[in-house]
């Protein structure tokens, strides 16, 4: 089901790909190809591909339970706001508080989970400011970075 | 054209040059560190040498270093990962990467009869063996292939790219059509952004951050690093089970000098099978072990312990690494998926593998070549005294190391370009590439197809204006031909081999 539902997918996103690729305008002092032609034989041939994997899918992967989805979801939530955080809360803060609930995902200690993000986030930041010389602000308060 | 009268004379030159770039104080412990680092990820179980250069390059860059400095360093990188895999294979049964699939065979049984530390440096001595023979034959086979690149022609280049694309997708797959897919996804992120040859922008929907198209490095980290995490989590960092204990290591001169045989024929098989695009690290340690123990007249001892079973993958699969660098170097062309890194830091660098590099950046070639062979020689010396520290690595909790490995991702990518979209558009690509290896579809060719998307399409353009519209210019010429021949075959013969090499996978 996985591989068929995947080959569907591909399919469709393949197809959108042909057709965007069909409608660039190719300005009329192109080369003999232009800008179209290349898109097109990817899109043509994903969509062959696609059609083989909905054709003849494979024994599906075993998916996780809906619990380490929601933690699968949770993690990718944590690094969304990692990547926005880095800049007004500094480096420190916010690599302590994004490690420490990563850990806690992978495995569920608290107060490891804790010593982690501290070790990390003071351990990296050592690394990243005196032994690679990158120019990180610590602290949220400047935008030096 | 170069004359090569004096082929011998010519090589000594271009060494002297090589060592005279690699011999700098600076460079030589840019080599120790690199080495050093190299091991710890390739032992790190689940941090193979593809996500660990990809996560330095970044970092490397923002460094500052210059493209030879940055060169030795990411190789030594990449020569110690491929060393290091072998750490985690024999101690735990885990191997670091892929490569070091084959070490777990015989490495593990050998460690728990309590020779771990004769596994290792037994193991160690051969990878030594392998890398540097392998140094040798890109020393001497490189410089004839770039020769032989003069003589390709947009058409042929086209070829060429398709080979490797087809070999890898063949070689690497246990599906064709997944392989098919991974490769066009990765030729159609390529293509976003403005097209070079007419200034249109494709495939941007209108965001401005697209513009530029895609930066590799920021898929590369994304599919690479951070989807491992997700991986990860899904196992529940599943601690690694408790590993063999390490007493005392000597050096077991007398294994060594057994297997000193199956270390030189394995690096050959290696070396070819590195030097096949596509084909990789992965291939070279499994033939050399089948081929090992197809000759052996006593067959009882592979899978339980046997001496040449560790020697055989470990030579055969570091020799393939420095094979891997032969087409990568002369043609643009990376057979390998770390390879295929170490050709994305060259671009980043804004150094064209090709055979134009050999005549044009000699220091480059040739500095690299030496700090090859440097880094080799310091990971010997460092094998027996310190593969009791790097076993301590092991012991890190995934815990631990994945949301660092993540932050180091972060800062990493933030210090190239500074802007929040490249950082959602990694988290992008991690969530991909977790989908993608749930589903077992492979993303190494995703990323040389991002690598070579642009160049594969600008070679058919060139084909076309060329030959003013004219497909069959594509295969006007007996390289041309030879090189979709090979291609055609690479990508069917699997189909046909996979049935054959899983049987005698299988009777053990």
């Amino acid at each position: 089901m996985s591989d068929r539902l995947t080959g569907l997918i591909v399919m469709v996103v393949a197809l959108a790909f042909f057709v965007g690729a069909t409608q660039l305008e190719s300005p009329f002092f192109a080369d003999p190809l232009g800008p179209k032609a290349f898109p097109m034989m990817i899109s043509s041939v994903a969509l062959i591909a696609g059609m083989v994997m909905v054709l003849r899918p494979d024994e599906p992967p075993q998916w996780p339970e809906l619990v380490t989805i929601g933690r699968l979801i949770l993690a990718t939530i944590i690094l969304v706001f990692y990547a926005y955080s880095l800049k007004p809360f500094g480096f420190l803060l916010s690599t302590a508080v994004a490690a420490a609930a990563l850990s806690y995902q992978i495995k569920t200690n608290f107060i490891n989970s804790i010593l982690t993000g501290l070790g990390l986030s003071v351990g990296l930041f050592l690394i990243f400011k005196f032994a690679l010389g990158l120019s990180l602000s610590a602290f949220p308060r400047g935008f030096l970075w | 054209m170069v004359f090569y009268g004096e082929p011998v004379l010519e090589l000594l030159t271009n060494l002297e040059l090589g060592f005279s770039v690699a011999l700098s104080p600076s460079t030589l412990m840019l080599a120790v560190i690199g080495c050093v680092l190299g091991t710890a990820i390739g032992a790190l179980p689940g941090l193979g040498p593809s996500n660990g250069v990809a996560i330095l390059i970044p970092l490397s860059f923002s460094l500052g270093l210059d493209a030879t400095a940055a060169l030795v360093l990411m190789t030594a990188v990449y020569y110690g990962a491929m060393y290091g895999g072998r750490i985690s294979s024999i101690l735990l049964n885990i191997p670091g990467d892929e490569p070091a699939m084959m070490t777990t065979l015989d490495g593990y049984p050998m460690a728990k009869q309590g020779r771990a530390g004769d596994a290792l440096v037994l193991s160690g001595v051969a990878s030594f063996v392998g890398a540097f023979l392998a140094t040798l034959g890109l020393m001497l086979l490189a410089p004839l292939l770039a020769q032989i690149a003069f003589l390709f022609g947009p058409a042929e280049y086209f070829a060429l790219y398709l080979l490797a694309f087809c070999t890898l997708g063949g070689i690497g797959s246990s599906n064709q059509a997944k392989a098919a897919i991974a490769v066009c996804l990765g030729l159609g992120i390529a293509m976003v952004g403005v097209d070079n040859t007419t200034g249109l922008t494709r495939f941007t929907g209108g965001s401005l951050h697209l513009f530029d198209g895609i930066d590799f490095l920021v898929a590369i980290v994304g599919l690479f690093a951070v989807s491992e995490v997700f991986i990860f989590i899904e196992s529940h960092g599943r601690d690694s089970s408790i590993g063999v204990k390490l007493e005392k290591v000597t050096i077991p001169f007398k294994q060594i000098f057994e297997t000193r045989w199956t270390m030189l024929r394995s690096s050959v098989i290696g070396f070819v099978a590195g030097v096949l695009p596509g084909a990789g690290a992965s291939l070279g340690s499994f033939l050399a072990y089948m081929a090992e123990k197809s000759i052996a007249r006593d067959k009882s001892g592979f899978g339980r312990g046997e001496a040449r079973g560790v020697a055989a993958p470990e030579a055969g699969n570091n020799s393939a690494a420095g094979g891997a660098l032969v087409p990568m170097l002369t043609l643009g062309v990376p057979g390998s998926g770390t390879t295929a890194v170490l050709l994305a830091l060259l671009m980043t660098l804004n150094i064209t593998p090709g055979p134009l590099l050999f005549t044009e950046r000699p220091e480059v070639v040739w500095g690299l070549i030496a700090s090859l062979l440097i880094a080799n020689v310091v990971l010997l010396v460092l094998n027996v005294p310190l593969v009791k520290v790097f076993s301590r690595v092991l012991q890190v909790p995934a815990a631990i190391l994945l949301p660092g490995v993540t932050m180091v991702s972060f800062v990493g990518i933030y210090s190239l370009s500074g802007s929040y979209f490249d950082l959602l558009l990694m988290i992008c690509f991690g969530v991909l590439g977790y989908f993608l290896r749930k589903m077992s579809i492979p993303t190494v060719p995703v990323i040389l197809g991002i690598l070579l998307g642009g160049h594969m399409e600008v070679s058919l353009r060139r084909a076309m204006v060329l030959s003013d519209g004219d497909w069959t210019y594509l295969f006007s010429s007996s390289i041309a031909i030879g090189l979709w021949v090979a291609a055609i075959a690479g990508f069917i013969a699997p189909l046909f081999l996979r049935r054959f090499l899983s049987v005698s996978a299988i009777n053990k």
